[in-house]
């Protein structure tokens, strides 16, 4: 039978160590929703979400109380809009009345973000996936819940530098398009390589067509937990830090795996996969950063750090895989700059710098994530920026991503506030030599010789 | 059997036992177990009970166990125990 200190552990996890399932995302297939026509879309993808997720919020908050864990996101992904919308869809116009439909659908069923407004473009464009991309700014800057992505790149495919370039120049509209409120639609718009299909993690999530027609995924969190655990292995070796690392994983992805399986259970959805992440927050002691500083290191982005986090994140991973049947989404340490206070003061104080998180993207589960840059900063330096992040990802065979806000009308030394789970970021400093020549060309970069496996 | 674990926390005091278990019998909860320590001078009760009889719904015994503690200066709270297993137990 468990006992006091087993019990006891669990709840000081959860009330001094900042230990929650981050999200429950209900992954729902709009496929059946296509039509020819505009308004028989919307009103079908309306219809579907809103009953599919009637639910969703109240299942979350019985969890919650039964079992005495936060769920601090229940969320719901789609299927990607360009694919649902490309018969309907005659113009970029079109698809931004998806995205209210989206917007609607979510306020009904009360869920904060719904992701999936979408394109997998990792070789070429058809004409709706362009449509759709161009009209992301719009999208985002009339509408509150909907979260944007692109994939543009997979080690099978190479890099569709078309695509890149559209997205950089992207990234900035949307900036201007939402300059009252430091550029926040960027917030909302990942740009991806190798993107995964189930993962249920914003601004990233959409439900990929390898996915059945609706499935929970869950994410789950706890930096705190494990900067906590490893505080008590302060200056032995790195089998009893790695040791430790895997135990608190374990533990913390078991919680998840259950509140998956409540979720499943009672709303009749398969459960599809657990995300196994350290997902910090701005709040002190829900940090990543933090927990590299545990590990040794006097602030973030000190030499070391590339080593600190490729060992952090394949620790979660060991100890997470297996408590959960089934793992997927992202799986790893999360560095989003704006939602973690050590990464934030560490940019602040000029230790962490792009090049040094370019290089921290290479070991973790994601990429240049919710990074803040001068509103200055060119769509070409942008695009470049872009280039950079999905190579990594093509030839390391992982995903990347980037989450970049060049802040309309701010520059470095300024922060750009974004409120909640979203936080704040100073704006970092970019390098400025221009890469436009490179951007400019046509075409795609081939998949790297690796990729041929057959 | 429905198993939910009761932790209660805060300045030791008499009637912490009894009053916890008067409202559990109140509402037709079977005690399993009971261990507490003091640490500190801070009472720690864990409670292992079976709802699967009770005469009320979850989420009303834990709201009123939760308000008796308060009245008594404790944190008392009432959780299904397969968070503990799953996470402490393979």
């Amino acid at each position: 039978m468990i006992n006091i200190y087993e019990v006891n552990e669990t709840n000081q996890m959860i009330d001094e160590e900042n230990l929650d399932v981050r999200t429950i995302t209900l992954g729902i297939s709009l496929l059946d929703c296509v039509d020819t026509d505009l308004d028989r879309l919307n009103e079908k993808i309306y219809r579907k979400i809103t009953t599919l997720a009637e639910n969703l919020v109240s299942t979350g908050e019985e969890i919650e109380k039964e079992f005495g864990i936060p769920i601090v996101n229940k969320r719901i992904s789609v299927t990607p809009i360009a694919l649902v919308g490309a018969s309907a869809c005659k113009s970029p116009e079109d698809f931004v009345s998806i995205a209210k439909t989206l917007d609607r659908a979510a306020l009904k069923v009360g869920v904060n973000f719904i992701g999936g407004y979408s394109a997998l473009v990792s070789k070429a464009m058809t004409k709706s996936d362009e449509d759709l991309i161009r009209s992301i700014p719009e999208a985002l800057a009339c509408t509150e819940r909907i979260c944007s992505s692109v994939n543009v790149g997979s080690t099978r495919t190479g890099i569709n530098m078309d695509a890149v370039r559209l997205c950089g120049q992207i990234v900035k509209d949307t900036a201007e398009a939402t300059k009252d409120r430091d550029s926040l639609g960027c917030a909302k718009l990942v740009v991806f390589c190798n993107a995964p299909d189930d993962n249920p993690f914003m601004a990233g999530a959409f439900l990929g067509v390898t996915e059945g027609d609706a499935v929970i995924n869950v994410g789950v969190s706890g930096p705190g937990v494990v900067k906590h655990a490893i505080e008590k292995v302060r200056g032995k070796g790195f089998e009893e830090l790695c040791e430790t690392i895997k135990k608190t994983a374990f533990k913390i992805t078991r919680v998840g795996q259950l509140v998956a399986g409540e979720a499943s259970k009672r709303m009749g959805i398969p459960f599809g996969i657990i995300d196994l992440s350290l997902a910090p927050t701005p709040a002190v002691g829900d940090s990543v950063a933090e927990i590299l500083e545990e590990i040794g290191l006097s602030q973030v982005g000190a030499p070391g750090t590339t080593a600190a986090l490729a060992m952090l994140n394949d620790q979660v991973k060991k100890g997470g895989v297996m408590a959960s049947s089934y793992v997927g989404g992202l799986s790893g340490a999360f560095i989003p700059v704006s939602e973690d206070k050590g990464m934030i003061d560490a940019v602040q104080a000029g230790t962490l710098t792009m090049e040094k998180l370019e290089a921290m993207t290479c070991v973790c589960s994601v990429g240049l994530d919710m990074i803040a840059i001068p509103g200055k900063t060119s769509a070409a330096t942008i695009s470049g920026i872009i280039a950079d992040e999905m190579a990594i990802g093509m030839v390391n065979q992982k995903t990347t991503a980037v989450r970049l806000i060049p802040v309309i009308g701010k520059d470095v030394g300024e922060t750009a506030q974004f409120g909640g789970l979203l936080g704040y970021a100073p704006i970092i400093p970019v390098n400025e030599a221009d890469c436009s020549a490179f951007i400019n060309r046509q075409g795609r970069i081939p998949a790297p010789i690796h990729s041929f496996k057959n | 059997m429905r198993k939910c674990i009761i932790t209660v926390v805060g300045k030791d005091q008499v009637g912490i036992i009894a009053k916890v278990c008067n409202y559990l019998a109140e509402a037709n909860i079977n005690v399993l177990d009971i261990s507490q320590t003091i640490v500190d001078g801070y009472f720690n009760m864990m409670t292992v009970v079976d709802v699967s009889a009770a005469d009320r719904d979850f989420s009303v015994y834990a709201e009123d166990l939760e308000k008796l503690g308060e009245g008594m200066g404790l944190i008392i709270r009432c959780q299904r125990s397969e968070i503990f297993e799953k996470m402490h137990r393979l």
